[in-house]
């Protein structure tokens, strides 16, 4: 099932791509159709794990510059999606994928194509707020840039406290950056996750349920974060509070039993869905 | 007033409880039993060692058949070397075969070498003598410090690997996949983080398999021999603790029995302190998870 029709025979990539008319009544509808540099071109990704299809025939065009909300129930394929997007798959063993993934016009399966470059640019936070436990706080933002090879300890200094401030946690842990990163609290801890990633400056930025493991507070800070954060990068965001999506994201898509059901901007989703299915889990019918 | 029928009649109730006495007095037993030799060797060390342990023991030479004293500070020494040298051949080979095994190996594969390794834990240490006394004792025409070193180091070898393949397993996934996500290649992601994490359990594998064959006497009988002078070259045979206790407990003086159970003792001080080393790096890691 494809949102987007017309994108079977577009031509490969022209930059900015642009968002065509689509057929009336088809969901994309919803879509702006002015002209916007797109962050994802993705066509037709289908990907398995062994024998069971995770996902099906997605295409989806994801905007730069924008935070965009992948939604759906448990086990729909969000998960999958989300880390397919920074070949995060690649060692598990038995997963295989079809279809074309495109980061900034440039084809992040194709041949030669290094998993870690592709990491650079696409970076990732997790659910679970996970700092390197021998590490301390500084060591924690600054091992991405260490181990691709940066010594210079002034530009260092420099990206440490620029990391630590675009994850709005530079006033909490200035005098701290010595104790160990696992001694900050679990809000704390995720914002360090998000530091740790922005310090590699990566074009993108994905986060897997970030805020899952976290209390509301805490939650609130990485929302207002993540509202900081779209004016630099591209953000995509799977969520299961449907509430957190509505809040803080431009583009929402929902994904159920391993496709894409619908993508459109936010607010339309959540309050004139055009597929009965997204509205029932909208809703909250279901899911 | 009338006993309640839920109650157990008195001499059942007496019975019974004279039944989980008993069980409990065996089972009190066996833990006893396993400990006891423990104890008992603690024991006949110290009253049989102690008393032969003086300054001389540590700093001189065995004395030449016939004549009283001397020590064996060329077997501690010699001992210490064997021991590095083990670990120059078992920590690297044990260290990144647990890796690959932990990291990087299929499955097949995986099973494969997990059996080779389990089989090798269980050869005697006899038959590793025998076997490196082939390989590198006849083509040199001569015992040496190597050869012993080398027999040590093979034995340790499974120990290790397999102790790294457990503590590398253990790291959390999502360690190698933040570390993934920073664009950090694999290697650099396995050394650093995965390794960086592990370090203390690989650490306390390798003391414990220097532990294990600190006191091996079987294959060095083959191929250290053993030595009554300071070694002053590795291609010539050594002299270890293990193998000088062996010389003179079946020896027919009294005097060099008296040596003998002192380098026991300090034999068994050694070993026990690897293990308490052992026992500190393993609580330190459990506070600090």
């Amino acid at each position: 099932m494809s949102i987007l029709p017309e994108t079977a025979q577009a031509p490969a990539s022209v930059e900015p791509i642009r968002v065509s008319a689509t057929p009336a009544g088809a969901p994309a509808a919803n879509l702006p159709i002015e002209a916007e540099e797109i962050a994802f071109d993705i066509r037709n990704f289908s990907m398995w794990y062994g024998q069971r299809q995770a996902l099906q025939d997605v295409t989806i065009k994801i905007a730069a510059r924008k935070v965009t909300a992948i939604i759906g129930p448990s086990g729909c394929g969000k998960s999958t999606f989300i880390r397919a997007l920074n070949r995060m798959h690649d060692l598990t063993p038995g997963t295989r994928l079809e279809g074309s993934l495109k980061h900034f016009g440039d084809d992040l399966y194709g041949p030669g194509v290094e998993a870690a470059v592709v990491r650079r640019r696409v970076g990732m936070v997790f659910q679970k707020s996970n700092p390197f436990p021998t590490m301390s706080i500084a060591d924690n933002v600054l091992v991405g840039l260490r181990l691709n090879g940066l010594h210079d300890r002034a530009v260092l200094q420099a990206r440490l406290e620029e990391s630590l401030r675009m994850a709005a946690l530079w006033d909490e842990v200035k005098d701290l950056l010595n104790r160990p990163g696992t001694s900050l609290s679990g809000g704390q801890q995720q914002r360090l996750c998000i530091a740790r990633s922005l310090a590699v400056q990566p074009e993108t930025l994905l986060m897997d349920e970030p805020c899952s493991a976290l209390d509301p507070i805490a939650t609130a800070k990485i929302e207002e974060l993540i509202q900081t954060l779209r004016e630099k990068y591209t953000l995509v965001i799977v969520t299961h509070n449907m509430q957190q999506a509505a809040r803080c994201s431009d583009r929402t898509a929902f994904f159920y039993m391993g496709r894409l059901i619908e993508y459109g901007e936010t607010r339309n989703i959540f309050t004139s869905p055009s597929n009965p299915q997204t509205e029932a889990y909208v809703s909250g019918r279901f899911g | 007033m009338e006993a309640s029928p839920y109650l157990p009649s008195p001499e059942y109730a007496r019975w019974r409880k004279w039944k989980s006495a008993a069980v409990t007095g065996v089972l009190v037993m066996c833990a006893l039993a396993v400990i006891a030799p423990l104890f008992i060797i603690i024991y006949f060390l110290l009253a049989r060692g102690y008393s032969s342990l003086d300054w001389s023991f540590f700093t001189q030479l065995p004395k030449p058949t016939g004549e009283v004293g001397g020590g064996m500070a060329n077997a501690i020494v010699g001992t210490m070397t064997l021991l590095a040298m083990a670990a120059v051949v078992g920590v690297p080979f044990g260290v990144f075969g647990g890796i690959y095994l932990a990291e990087y190996g299929s499955d097949r594969a995986n099973d494969w070498l997990r059996f080779a390794a389990d089989v090798l834990n269980g050869v005697p240490s006899i038959v590793w003598g025998m076997v490196v006394y082939l390989i590198l004792v006849v083509p040199f025409k001569t015992f040496s410090a190597y050869a012993g070193g080398v027999a040590l180091g093979l034995i340790m070898v499974p120990l290790v690997m397999r102790t790294t393949e457990e503590v590398l397993v253990l790291v959390p996934q999502s360690y190698r996949e933040a570390a993934l996500a920073l664009g950090i290649a694999r290697w650099k992601v396995i050394l650093v983080i995965v390794v960086r994490t592990a370090l203390k359990g690989i650490a306390t594998g390798v003391i414990v398999a220097l532990a294990r064959i600190a006191g091996e006497t079987a294959p060095l009988l083959f191929t250290a021999l053993g030595n009554s002078f300071w070694n002053h070259n590795l291609k010539e045979p050594i002299s270890a603790l293990p193998l000088q206790i062996f010389a003179y407990a079946i020896s027919p003086y009294d005097d060099w029995h008296r040596q003998a159970w002192a380098g026991a003792l300090v034999l068994m001080a050694l070993i026990l302190a690897l293990n308490i080393t052992v026992r500190v790096l393993s609580r330190d890691r459990q506070s600090t998870r």
